[in-house]
């Protein structure tokens, strides 16, 4: 199956036992709420409470509160639409892919991440329905059987396809994640003191009661859900891209935006794990558990992905001067010399370059090198959406129609917004939901622990672990 | 096996009554034997069972809640007596006229049940027998304006018209000193002799006629007429600041004789050339061969040295910017004697005569000027008004009658005519509101709108035409006209006045000659009936001298808001100007060179101080093409009154830049500049100015068109293994059949000069909303058709994409109007993710509103970007007050309606007028015949004026679109984007330069 080399560093480090674990991960759900919990959730609630005004203000008086204008139709949401599902698929990968390819290291942080793309997609899900019009109406894009006559949805359309594919995303990462989460309700059902909790954690747990039997079965749906997310990770954004990519619009038509989006949302997806990450096992005091391996992992996929799109930006350059298409060649000048220059130089600086750090050992090991490096390449992400969308827009076919396009208040309340959003959910899912998966943490503890306190360290030691799940109890 | 024990569920069923086993069977059995055995409950006795309970529970609480969402009732009351000519829903065309500030057109007004919604031309008409000006199509709003009087006002308050007619008769009877009636142009024969009779009764009389943009010194020169030019006939033109296509002498008529002389094909390749010497770059000048940028001081060095060169004058000529390109106008004028003519703007009489005497020299008289056919439509007297002004000034007027003219605003002396004023007895103004004027005047008789009026017209000699009311009046309003009557004691009204005064040029029996005129709307026999008074003095060609310090600054008329008297008309403040592309408000157009100069960029707010004293602050606008040391500034803005909020605080009032010069009025003087630090935006609808050396618009020479046809489009051709190919040939789609009709457009760009008539006309036909400046600088306008205009760039290496934004100096412009392009292979339709917008069978691409979603993704896939959306709900919206057609229930009675307002987060564009489409197929089905060519034509092209958008079925070979098509396919015919094989409907035509 796979072999560990003794080399490698341990994922679980200080000694921990199977008790530890338990105890270290259920302490922010059972202790009381602690003030610094508190004072990033009322942050966060406060930028909620921005999305909520922007909202209504964007529902009450029309999209014209926003900045677009006739030749800019789309900018801020679908930039910001595309950016959160983008951050999404870190979870996706981390859980699903990661899983399939048996990498043990994502046990600690997959609760997280996968949290995270939850999150995310709704955030992303806010924009496509928020962009429209007639909000009211948004029922209409799905292909019902109605009383309108032979109404019904165009197919040949991609913001169809997005439908399908966000609303098929979402709901296999939600099972997705809560059927990892129901062991570990479980295991805080069983400590629960109080009655609310107990009763609470019960339904959530859906009678988990740990036989080998349940273990089997968890494991199987595991794989199974693994198996189907996968492909998710690959359609999602290769059908987001998709908007762009079977459009006429110079900048948009182009053959690279699948996999060169796909890439670019693992990308982005990990910087905003790695940004969440690093402030809950500080928060939380996980340090244990996500450890300096697990960051510089992450980091590793951060070089790589992010060298994948900085080719792909040089190639769109060089089609667009090898097809000799004038208005596909303006198009790119024009990203990058035109009046949107620095939102390109922006972004080649935050995604292409900074990454690039990571190739020094010291900064791919050093927290607040990471830190930085995360949130520049989550700036770098934005940009880039919002330079595919808006500099590709601005100035296309006919220069009669060039137009510049400005965010309003409302723009950048909702966009600030979801951010409020997301925290908001974060948060309380830090305090109320065990952050780290702790049957799947126990499950590597044998083999991947720093301390040796497992005796036979042999050819089955290592191989059983990670299937085996006989030696978990729920305590 | 022993027998199983039977349990039994009641009694009943042990004893096994008859009746019990009937009813046994039965689901839900009538027969309870509960209810009997307590003995209540039945239907008879008059208690409410359980099921009638929840049911009448069911009902009141279903009715109850309906009844507290109740829907606001809308009364639509049916005709209790239906009018003999009101049929619902068909629409009835009256020919009636419309004639303001020299804009004259012969109309047709839609009417729907008894309301007028639309201006169409009349092709009765000689005159003007296709297109409108923008302005009147967009007067059909004026008469459900909601700032007109509502009643008479004497000092300012409420009257009625008893006492008003009583009070100002015993005023005028006691009268003392001179009796002035100032007008603006007349050119109603009946009007004209009625004030006459008005004035006769009173020892001293003036009838004044004042024109805002005056061609005062035109008409000094031409024996108080503009000349009958015929600019068809022309195959030279040289016009010195004549904006004669947009604002100066008959734009609309000029316009059509202009554009016959310009249409070509390659079996007869000639055209007209078209020299322009400007300052301001006019509409004239953008449609110019070769245009000359010049400073209004030049203008007379330029008419003096053709005038020595042709007319063989000796007046003191000094030299002149572009000497080539002058002397290549001579040439061309003197190697085309009795094909040539020359107009000016100037209003400089000296100027004027010696360009009368050029035509002579010419040999225009009888080929291009048409001596025995002037035009009426500017008759104002400079002079005459500034002695009427001192001589209120000096006391000895006693009573002054204001009709349709505003001095008070409009009048380079307009502090001279506010003081005079305070001289004078009496005022009365015939203003349809409280205008500048008007509200100095102790009374005001509001006129009727002009759709509510009989009236008669002679813009030309010998070409009589009618105004009739579509609509009884609105407001208790009464028509300057019958109040004149009324003052003068006669009896009749001013209906019956132009009847019998138009017994003088009837034939036969009059009842039926007149029925005639009315039905047709026009009288071309020849017969004349308007007396225009020569001046007295003629001009001689002695010019004025000017000695220019500083900046020359100009005044000029713009060809949408003119001289103001429609400010307050939504339509027209947001058209953009044809050249600027500015809306809602004026600007200083500086040129490149002095903004550089002085370090101004767009925007920048400007004070101008003028030599009177006054300073003027507004933003400038780096204008192409303006003349170096020069600006223009437009007039008809800067209204501060209450009675045209539409209007109301936008742009500056430009008036005291004309000066008055030797007893008229120059409308150039010298001013100082100052930039200050304040800034302004102006809302341009286009801001992107150069082609980018793109084949969107295509252009060639005629040299070029001459020598080989088929050369002068350049086609774009798609690499195949086969050799290039057309786009088109190599889909991969399928295309649509079209087994019935195709319909299609050609616009013909040698046609178009831009007046922006189509757009206007756009917006009324198909409700478009009005959307006001900030939104325009949003970039939100929602104009379906609108008129891309672009300069040439100035000189750049290919590539150099920075360079080619910059316009050149003095740009060739070329319009393009741009509109949904219909394409057969559309991108917007694949796109959309609920079917909103889909391709009909006679290709028409099609938008649901009610399926539309607003995801915009449409909007962004379209290569023309002519798709627009609500961004707001612009209908009963307060901040969208100035949309009068959509939120005061006055307003809204200008509605098309047959074509839907948009809700809020709805795309919308171009629809081909599909509504015009279906009515002339359910017409011609209902004949049992097909759609005649003609028939069915789109608002932008019925109003076009040079007749560059033709419509019509390419399914139709004898159409004339198919015609055109099949004569031009492979020569001038292209589509624009072509290599994006969205196949477009709409076709355009290259536009050729006569260049020298």
């Amino acid at each position: 199956m796979q072999h560990v080399s003794p080399i490698r560093e341990p994922l679980v480090t200080g000694g921990k036992t199977y008790h530890d674990i338990t105890e270290d991960v259920c302490r922010q759900v059972e202790a009381k709420p602690n003030a610094r919990w508190a004072a990033a959730l009322a942050v966060s609630l406060v930028g909620l409470a921005i999305f909520m005004y922007s909202v209504y203000r964007t529902l009450w008086f029309g999209i014209g509160e926003w900045g677009l204008n006739k030749t800019v139709g789309w900018a801020w949401d679908i930039t910001n639409f595309v950016w959160w599902v983008g951050i999404g698929h870190a979870g996706t990968l981390i859980s699903a892919i990661l899983l399939l390819f048996r990498q043990k290291w994502r046990t600690s942080i997959n609760r997280a991440a996968e949290a995270m793309t939850i999150f995310a997609v709704i955030c992303a899900a806010m924009f496509p329905v928020l962009h429209m019009g007639r909000p009211w109406l948004a029922y209409w894009v799905l292909p019902l059987p109605n009383t309108f006559g032979s109404l019904w949805v165009n197919f040949n359309s991609p913001l169809l396809w997005d439908v399908f594919a966000i609303s098929t995303y979402f709901s296999v990462s939600l099972v997705f994640w809560y059927i990892g989460l129901i062991p570990d309700f479980a295991t805080i059902r069983d400590r629960a003191t109080g009655p609310i909790a107990r009763r609470a954690y019960s339904i959530l747990s859906f009678g988990w009661t740990g036989s080998a039997k349940a273990w089997s079965r968890y494991e199987t749906v595991s794989l199974i859900l693994a198996g189907l997310a996968t492909p998710l990770v690959l359609s999602v954004h290769t059908i987001v891209s998709m908007d762009f990519a079977t459009s006429v619009i110079p900048g948009w038509h182009t053959t690279i935006f699948p996999p060169y989006f796909v890439a670019g949302a693992i990308f982005s997806g990990f910087a905003m794990v790695l940004t969440l990450m690093i402030i809950t096992r500080k928060t939380f005091k996980l340090e244990h558990y996500i450890t300096l391996e697990h960051v510089e992992s992450m980091n590793k996929v951060i070089i790589l992905t992010g060298s994948i799109v900085g080719v792909a930006y040089t190639t769109e350059f060089f089609i667009a001067w090898y097809s000799g298409v004038e208005y596909e060649q303006y198009a790119f000048i024009n990203r990058a010399f035109g009046p949107y220059w620095w939102a390109y130089w922006s972004m080649m600086t935050c995604n292409v370059i900074t990454p690039q750090l990571f190739w020094f050992r010291k900064i791919r090991r050093s927290l607040t090198a990471t830190f930085i490096i995360s949130i520049f390449v989550n700036i770098g992400m934005w940009f880039e959406r919002f330079v595919i969308i808006v500099t590709s827009l601005h100035r296309d076919y006919l220069p009669s129609s060039w137009a510049m396009f400005s965010p309003t208040s409302i723009d950048i309340g909702v966009y600030v917004g979801t951010i409020g959003l997301f925290f908001t959910l974060f948060f309380l899912f830090a305090k109320f939901f065990p952050v780290v998966n702790m049957a799947e943490v126990k499950a590597i503890l044998k083999s991947s622990s720093g301390v040796t306190h497992h005796p036979h360290k042999t050819m089955h030691g290592t191989d059983k672990d990670l299937n085996t799940n006989t030696h978990h109890s729920n305590e | 096996m022993q027998d199983r024990i039977k349990y039994w569920k009641g009694i009943e069923e042990l004893n096994n009554t008859p009746e019990f086993a009937k009813n046994a069977h039965n689901e839900f059995p009538e027969f309870l034997p509960l209810d009997e055995a307590k003995g209540e409950g039945s239907s008879s006795n008059g208690k409410t069972q359980r099921r009638d309970f929840l049911k009448l529970l069911g009902f009141s609480m279903a009715a109850v809640s309906l009844a507290s969402c109740e829907a606001p009732v809308r009364k639509a009351i049916p005709y209790l007596n239906k009018p003999v000519d009101v049929e619902p829903g068909v629409a009835n065309w009256y020919a009636s006229t419309y004639y303001l500030n020299g804009d004259y057109n012969s109309i047709l007004v839609k009417t729907r049940e008894g309301r007028p919604i639309k201006i169409e031309p009349n092709p009765s008409s000689s005159v003007t027998p296709y297109g409108t000006s923008s302005r009147a199509q967009a007067s059909v709003l004026g008469v459900y304006d909601n700032n007109r009087l509502r009643f008479p006002l004497i000092k300012g308050k409420e009257a009625k018209w008893e006492d008003i007619d009583k009070q100002i008769a015993s005023r005028l009877s006691a009268v003392n000193g001179k009796v002035a009636f100032v007008s603006s142009t007349i050119i109603s024969p009946s009007t004209k002799q009625l004030i006459e009779e008005f004035g006769s009764r009173f020892g001293n009389f003036e009838h004044v006629t004042y024109d805002v943009n005056s061609s005062s010194a035109l008409l000094a020169a031409n024996g108080g007429v503009v000349p009958g030019y015929d600019f068809s006939k022309a195959n030279i033109i040289v016009s010195i600041g004549a904006d004669f296509l947009g604002t100066w002498g008959a734009p609309i008529p000029f316009a059509k004789q202009y554009i016959q002389n310009r249409k070509i094909d390659a079996d007869n390749p000639t055209m007209s050339r078209h020299y322009q010497f400007e300052t301001i770059l006019s509409m004239t000048g953008a449609n110019a061969d070769i245009r000359v940028p010049i400073k209004p001081s030049e203008e007379a060095a330029v008419v003096t040295a053709m005038y020595n060169a042709i007319a063989g004058g000796s007046a003191a000529s000094t030299n002149v910017g572009d000497a080539k390109a002058l002397a290549a106008a001579i040439k061309d004028l003197q190697a085309n004697k009795g094909k040539a003519l020359v107009v000016s703007g100037s209003n400089d009489p000296g100027v004027q005569a010696m360009v009368t005497a050029i035509n002579s020299a010419l040999g225009a008289e009888g080929t291009t000027i048409d001596s025995a056919s002037p035009y009426f439509t500017k008759q104002g007297n400079d002079a005459q008004m500034i002695r009427l002004i001192n001589e209120m000034n000096a006391g000895s007027v006693g009573a002054v009658f204001f009709y349709n003219t505003n001095p008070v605003y409009d009048h380079p002396l307009a502090d001279k005519v506010v003081s005079g004023l305070q001289k004078v007895g009496l005022k009365v103004s015939f203003a349809d509101r409280v205008d500048e004027t008007a509200s100095l005047a102790e009374f005001v008789t509001p006129d009727h709108h002009y759709l509510e009026s009989w009236n008669d017209f002679e813009p030309k000699r010998g070409f009589l035409s009618i105004a009739q009311p579509v609509i009884s009046p609105i407001f208790t309003t009464r028509q300057m006209q019958d109040s004149l009557l009324k003052w003068s004691g006669n009896n009749t009204n001013f209906y019956e006045y132009i009847r019998n005064n138009w017994r003088k040029v009837a034939t036969g029996d009059f009842n039926k000659f007149w029925e005639k005129a009315v039905h047709d709307g026009v009288l071309e026999n020849g017969s004349s009936m308007l007396k225009v008074s020569a001046p007295t003095t003629a001009a001689t060609t002695t010019v004025r001298t000017v000695k220019p310090t500083g900046v020359e600054a100009v005044l000029y008329e713009k060809v949408s808001i003119g001289s103001g008297a429609e400010a307050n008309n939504p339509w027209l403040q947001e058209l953009p100007d044809p050249v600027s592309k500015a809306t809602w408000g004026n600007y200083i157009a500086m040129p490149i060179k002095m903004a550089e100069e002085m370090g101004v960029t767009q925007g920048d707010v400007i004070a101008i101080s003028l030599a009177n004293g006054k300073t003027i602050e507004l933003p400038a606008l780096i204008q192409p093409g303006q003349a170096n040391g020069t600006v223009g500034i437009a007039m008809g803005y800067g209204r501060e009154i209450e009675s045209a909020p539409v209007a109301k605080g936008l742009g500056a009032n430009a008036f005291p830049v004309a000066a008055v010069v030797d007893n008229g009025i120059s409308y150039s003087s010298s001013v100082q500049l100052k930039k200050t630090d304040a800034t302004s935006p102006i809302a341009q609808t286009q801001t992107h100015h150069t082609i980018m050396d793109r084949l969107v618009v295509q252009e060639n020479t005629l040299a070029n068109y001459k020598s080989n046809p088929k050369e002068v489009t350049e086609y774009i051709r798609i690499a195949t293994h086969e050799g290039p190919a057309k786009p088109a040939a190599i889909s991969l789609w399928d295309d649509y059949e079209y087994k019935n009709h195709h319909w299609g457009m050609v616009i013909d760009l040698n046609s178009c000069i831009g007046c922006g008539a189509c757009t206007v006309s756009c917006n009324v036909e198909n409700n478009i909303p009005v959307v006001g400046k900030a939104e325009v600088l949003n970039r939100r306008e929602m104009h379906w058709m609108r008129i891309d205009r672009y300069y040439s760039a100035v000189e750049h290496e290919a590539k150099d994409y920075a360079t080619m934004e910059n316009p050149a100096e003095n740009p060739s412009v070329i319009f393009q109007p741009m509109l949904c392009q219909h394409c057969n292979h559309a991108p917007c339709e694949t796109v959309c993710p609920v079917a909103a917008t889909m391709h009909s069978s006679e290709g028409i691409n099609q938008m649901a509103y009610n399926r539309c979603v607003g995801t915009r993704y449409c909007a962004n896939n379209c290569p023309y970007k002519v798709r627009r959306f609500n961004w707001f709900a612009y209908a009963n919206n307060d901040k969208f007050n100035f949309n009068e057609p959509m939120n005061n229930d006055l307003g809204k009675m200008v509605l098309n309606p047959d074509v839907t307002v948009r809700a809020r987060g709805v795309m919308e564009k171009c629809s081909f007028c599909v509504q015009r489409v279906q009515l002339g197929k359910l017409e011609a089905k209902r004949e049992n015949r097909r759609p005649k060519d003609g028939e069915i034509v789109t608002a932008c092209a019925q109003s076009c004026p040079t007749e560059a958008i033709i419509f019509g079925d390419m399914k139709d070979s004898e159409s004339r679109i198919s015609k055109i098509l099949a004569r031009q396919n492979g020569e001038r015919a292209f589509h624009v984007l072509e290599e994006l094989n969205v196949q477009p409907n709409v076709t355009y035509l290259t536009k050729i330069r006569n260049l020298a």
